[in-house]
């Protein structure tokens, strides 16, 4: 296996993507991901020297909306499915330190 | 013999637009409605939901792109932002990185020694701003408000090419000026609609290459980006001097303690991952679209000062003042296309206007009395309906309240009185009241007539005309 | 005839007729569903008394002759990830395990204009992700021509639902082979329309650059028509692309003369099961025989596709799935300590294994010092895919070509390596990689009477051409009965 993922980059990751794994799940991750990124490397095999990254596959450009007010409050159904709420709020654990 | 050190600044500042709907659904910007009924599935981060581009929001953003002397880029993309917080309903931020609007440009500042200075901008790139949180001490949680979620913001992000201060707020209000004259913005920092954040790093005078910066955010008055930039200054240098290392990171400015702290948690990681928004399709600006935007751009200041000039018989000093603010700038403008009295409308500005800003501590921007009701007021002083210091009353009360002068005048009773016996009445009995005066006066003293006046005047509650009093005294002196 | 037995539009037809009515229909679906649902477990969601009243809704408006479209009174499944108002809609995710949208998808709106008649959400891999149905946090779905084996996935609900006749056609949608792939292995037909051709909008979203919906129905003719109704331009999808040209039936002509249809060898090689191998062969032979050029040549980059594909849609993925975090709906979870323990907490327990697999890994392909060389690299081979289909549509009309390597793997085989079971996705997903569409069509049974799918391929926007290649070698083939009728 080429790629060796360490401790710290799937702490780090797990940061990034605010996943929590046990110890068990750590180390079935950093064998998952080894062998998902040694199989991407194939891709290396390719030379892609000059070639433009290909975001969207067709050529649709600017679509844009007018500046028109279209929507009117709409509070309770955007409440309807909140774990918690509160004065029309949402509620979440405090942010301020 | 002590260092000397010099500041280098670069600011990131951000300008909500003032577009009626959000920049990728069609909720309203409108300020303070109620939490979260200016919402829809888009800006609230919903399952399904998709992003359209408001076209508006472009133009504006070319338009300050063009204004400011930038390179529009003529294929242009969103990149998402990624990172968690509840204010961002999506956990990631719908921004350019990759491909921004604008690049390249400039905008010219006078320093303080009288001089010019062009401060380089890097870029101008559009983006959508965050939800509002509030603490509830009650529950000890925070409540999230997503109304601001989604509304357009630009982020200016200058060269680093200021090194004061002064430098620093010239070039905001450089940048302001150009935003309000084109309405792309109102630019109100302590609303929020600009925000600016500093990048500061210190070194030796001379040196080549530049310190480690820190970021500075929640800076909401130029007052408070001055003491933010003093008090950063000050806090780089002590470290460098006690042989410490400036961190590179993140710091909230704390207007009140004056002293900044550092953002960063671990939780963070600073790393947002770019990537370009397969959601939103890439932007093409067009020869058509761009010279559109051109031919659209309105009358800067340069070119208004020098219609004024032409147009109007008014002193460069007053032409300075009243072009240096494009509010100010369109009431003079729409109180003279209604009075046609330039001349009169300027001296309202410069003289109580200006009086009663400083006063009350009123912004520019802020001014809210109305073209109509100072031309009004205008008409009601040259009918001699009132006098100039009854004049000054009531505008004192509709530079508050924007109160229509004719009525106030009629309600208040604050007409000046033409019946020339009731006031012929008063002036005798104030020759008789006053001999001393009165002799005063024949024998030479002119200046005596003056407290005569004054007397008749307070007799008449102020409401006669001064050019009056003085005729029936003279006659009958 | 049973009513069950007729395809969408033979019941339409029928409703219009006078014949039977959409509440008939209705009744004798959820008749069917009560019978085989315990077996197969298709749905996630069923609503008996909300479709019952729909039907007489719709009844009534096809009475008063105010719906006269070909799937008026239609009973018909939707996938769990597309959003209906007022009916739940979990993605087979814990973690949307009580979410009721407040709108419908664009597409089951456009259904709905068009007299159908909702009748619940299909299982489906969890977020799509999966090629088997397993991941679904809501237990597996079973392939009704024999429950020992998984029904494909990850619209394995709605291909086993078609199947299993528990409705009559379904919505489903296809990242990498979710809608072709189920299709082939519940011997039903699943088509991927060209990207942009139907909304995204009220499409959960997996990987935005690659998600589709599309039908999957009993045969070609059915399918056809549902791509019609669905298709639209949709001003709430920027990616959404205006087409002048999606009156499919249209293109329901049984005549393949001169059709050039290319096969690529290198979707023949190591890998592929030799029944089917000699399966779809055999269907290029008979296209062969009525007129139709069938060429041999070299695609090019096809083991270049999954590594690409995993790490455009892992990307995406892990931004998309950042808006679940317990704040606004879906799974919070109970203890935590703090905002961040909150995210972390209800966004583990909530997801599951493959999920968070995917999430990782687009979280660190798109992390600082990895992006050029793991996403950038994969956009630029996507665009070197995109350029070898270009040369190849420049001779062929149509490829021609298997669905997966193998039929339905028995339940339980595929989750244990993963990269195995993304080998499964080599036919499928170049095709979402350069937005084509695709159609998966029944073209025999292996030994173990399990349906074998033949996958027909066309340039962007040329649906029409798959459609008439498909409708003619369905023609060709004869009848080939549902699950339902053959097994049960």
């Amino acid at each position: 296996m080429a790629n060796i993922i360490s401790d710290e980059t799937i702490e780090y990751v797990g940061i990034l993507a605010k996943l929590e794994l046990s110890d068990e799940q750590k180390e079935q991750a950093k064998k998952d991901m080894g062998r998902m990124l040694d199989y991407i490397d194939k891709l290396g095999e390719l030379d892609t020297e000059g070639v433009e990254p290909m975001s969207h596959v067709f050529p649709v450009q600017n679509v844009f909306r007018e500046d028109v007010i279209t929507n009117s409050d709409t509070r309770e159904e955007l409440l309807v499915n909140a774990p918690e709420e509160k004065d029309g709020m949402f509620m979440v654990p405090r942010t301020f330190e | 013999m002590a260092k000397e050190y010099e500041t280098v600044i670069g600011l990131e500042v951000h300008v909500e637009l003032a577009t009626k709907t959000k920049i990728f659904c069609g909720c309203s910007t409108a300020f303070g409605a109620a939490p979260n009924t200016q919402t829809c599935p888009v800006c609230t981060g919903m399952p399904g939901s998709l992003p359209v581009l408001n076209k508006q929001v472009l133009e504006y953003a070319i338009a300050v792109g063009l204004a400011t002397n930038c390179d529009i880029t003529r294929y242009s993309k969103f990149d998402r932002k990624n990172y968690f917080y509840p204010d961002n309903p999506q956990n990631y931020q719908i921004s350019q990185l990759y491909l921004p609007i604008c690049r390249n440009g400039g905008v010219e500042i006078e320093t303080e020694d009288g001089g010019k200075k062009v401060v380089g901008i890097h870029e101008i790139h559009m983006e959508e701003d965050a939800g509002k949180l509030i603490h509830d001490e009650w529950e000890d949680c925070s409540l999230v408000d997503y109304n601001r979620s989604g509304v357009p913001l630009i982020e200016i992000v200058s060269e680093p090419d200021m090194r004061s201060a002064e430098e620093v707020i010239a070039y905001l209000e450089k940048l302001r000026l150009i935003i309000q004259y084109l309405g792309a913005s109102d630019c109100k920092l302590q609303e929020g609609s600009m925000r600016a954040d500093v990048n500061l790093s210190v070194r030796e005078v001379g040196a080549a290459e530049f310190g480690t910066r820190t970021e500075m955010k929640n800076l909401n008055s130029f007052k408070a980006i001055a003491r933010a930039i003093e008090g950063e200054r000050e806090r780089q240098i002590d470290l460098i001097e006690a042989g410490k290392v400036v961190v590179q990171e993140t710091r909230r400015w704390d207007d009140a303690k004056g002293e900044s702290y550092p953002m960063r948690s671990k939780e963070d990681a600073q790393d947002y991952r770019y990537f370009p928004d397969p959601d939103l399709v890439p932007i093409v600006v067009s020869d058509e679209m761009l010279e559109k935007i051109k031919a659209n751009q309105p009358e800067f200041r340069t070119e208004k000062m020098a219609r004024y000039k032409e147009e109007y018989d008014i002193p460069d000093y007053d032409i300075d003042i009243i072009t240096n603010s494009k509010h100010m700038a369109d009431l003079f403008e729409a109180t003279v296309a209604i009075c046609n009295q330039p001349k009169k409308v300027s001296n309202w500005l410069m003289g109580e206007t200006m009086r009663l800003m400083k006063e009350k501590e009123v912004d520019v921007e802020d001014l809210h009395f109305s073209p109509e009701n100072l031309a009004k007021l205008i008409a009601l002083v040259d009918s001699k309906a009132i006098n100039s210091s009854v004049a000054k009353e009531v505008f004192e009360v509709m530079f508050e309240e924007d109160v229509d002068p004719e009525k106030y005048v009629e309600e208040k009773g604050l007409k000046t009185v033409n019946d020339e016996g009731a006031l012929r009445k008063t002036i005798e009995e104030v020759i008789a009241n006053n001999p001393q005066s009165v002799e005063d006066y024949r024998n030479g003293k002119e200046k005596a007539i003056g407290f005569l006046v004054g007397q008749t005047m307070k007799a008449m509650k102020g409401k006669a005309d001064p050019g009056m009093i003085n005729q029936i005294l003279k006659e009958l002196l | 005839m049973s009513l069950l037995d007729m395809t969408a539009v033979e019941l339409a037809a029928a409703i219009k007729a006078g014949k039977t009515t959409a509440v008939e229909a209705t009744k004798e679906v959820l008749a069917q569903i009560e019978a085989k649902e315990q077996l197969y477990h298709c749905y996630v969601t069923l609503d008996k008394e909300a479709a019952l009243a729909q039907a007489e809704a719709v009844q009534a408006k096809i009475e008063a002759g105010e719906l006269t479209g070909p799937l008026a009174g239609v009973p018909v499944a939707i996938k769990d990830n597309m959003c209906t108002e007022g009916m739940l809609t979990t993605c087979s995710s814990k973690i949307l395990g009580n979410f009721v949208p407040t709108f419908s998808a664009e597409a089951v709106l456009n259904l709905q204009k068009a007299g159908a008649i909702i009748l619940g959400k299909t299982n489906m891999d969890e977020f799509a992700m999966g090629s088997t149905t397993e991941t679904s946090a809501y237990g597996e779905t079973k392939n009704p021509w024999n429950p020992e084996h998984v029904p494909g996935g990850s619209s394995g609900g709605s291909a086993a639902a078609v199947a299993a006749e528990e409705c009559f056609y379904a919505l489903g949608s296809d990242t990498g082979g979710s809608i072709r792939q189920p299709a082939s292995f519940c011997g039903v037909v699943g088509m991927k329309p060209t990207y942009g051709t139907v909304s995204r909008y009220g499409l959960i979203a997996y990987g935005s650059s690659l998600d589709q919906i599309g039908p999957l129905a009993k045969d070609v003719t059915d399918c056809a028509t549902i791509l019609e109704v669905i298709a639209s331009h949709d001003t709430k999808d920027s990616t959404s692309v205006e087409r002048q040209d999606t009156d499919f039936t249209k293109a329901l002509v049984e005549d393949v003369k001169g059709m050039r249809i290319g096969i690529p060898n290198d979707y023949f090689g190591e890998g592929l099961d030799e029944e089917v191998k000699s399966a779809v062969l055999q269907a290029a032979k008979v296209l062969g025989e009525k007129g139709a050029i069938i060429e041999y040549f070299d695609l090019s980059l096809v083991d270049y596709a999954i590594p690409t594909y995993y790490t455009i849609a892992a990307a995406e993925a892990s931004s998309n799935l950042e808006r679940f975090d317990g704040i606004k709906y879906g799974y919070r979870t109970e203890d935590y300590a703090g905002l961040h323990n909150m995210y972390k907490k209800s966004r583990s327990e909530g997801f599951g294994e493959e999920v968070k697999r995917r999430i990782m890994l687009g979280s660190f392909v798109l992390s600082s010092g990895y992006y050029d060389a793991y996403y950038l690299k994969a956009l630029r081979v996507k665009a070197l895919i995109k350029k070898a289909f270009d040369e190849a549509f420049a001779k062929y009309d149509v490829i021609l070509g298997p669905v997966a390597p193998t039929t339905a793997p028995k339940l339980g085989e595929s989750l244990a390596d993963p990269i195995q079971m993304y080998l499964g996705d080599i036919y499928t997903i170049a095709v979402n990689l350069a937005g084509l569409p695709g159609i998966s069509l029944p073209c025999g049974k292996d030994s173990k009477g399990l349906p074998i799918g033949l996958q027909l391929i066309g340039d962007c926007f040329q649906e029409k051409k798959l459609i008439q290649t498909a409708y003619t070698y369905e023609k060709a083939r004869g009848e080939f009965p549902m699950a339902a009728k053959e097994v049960c």
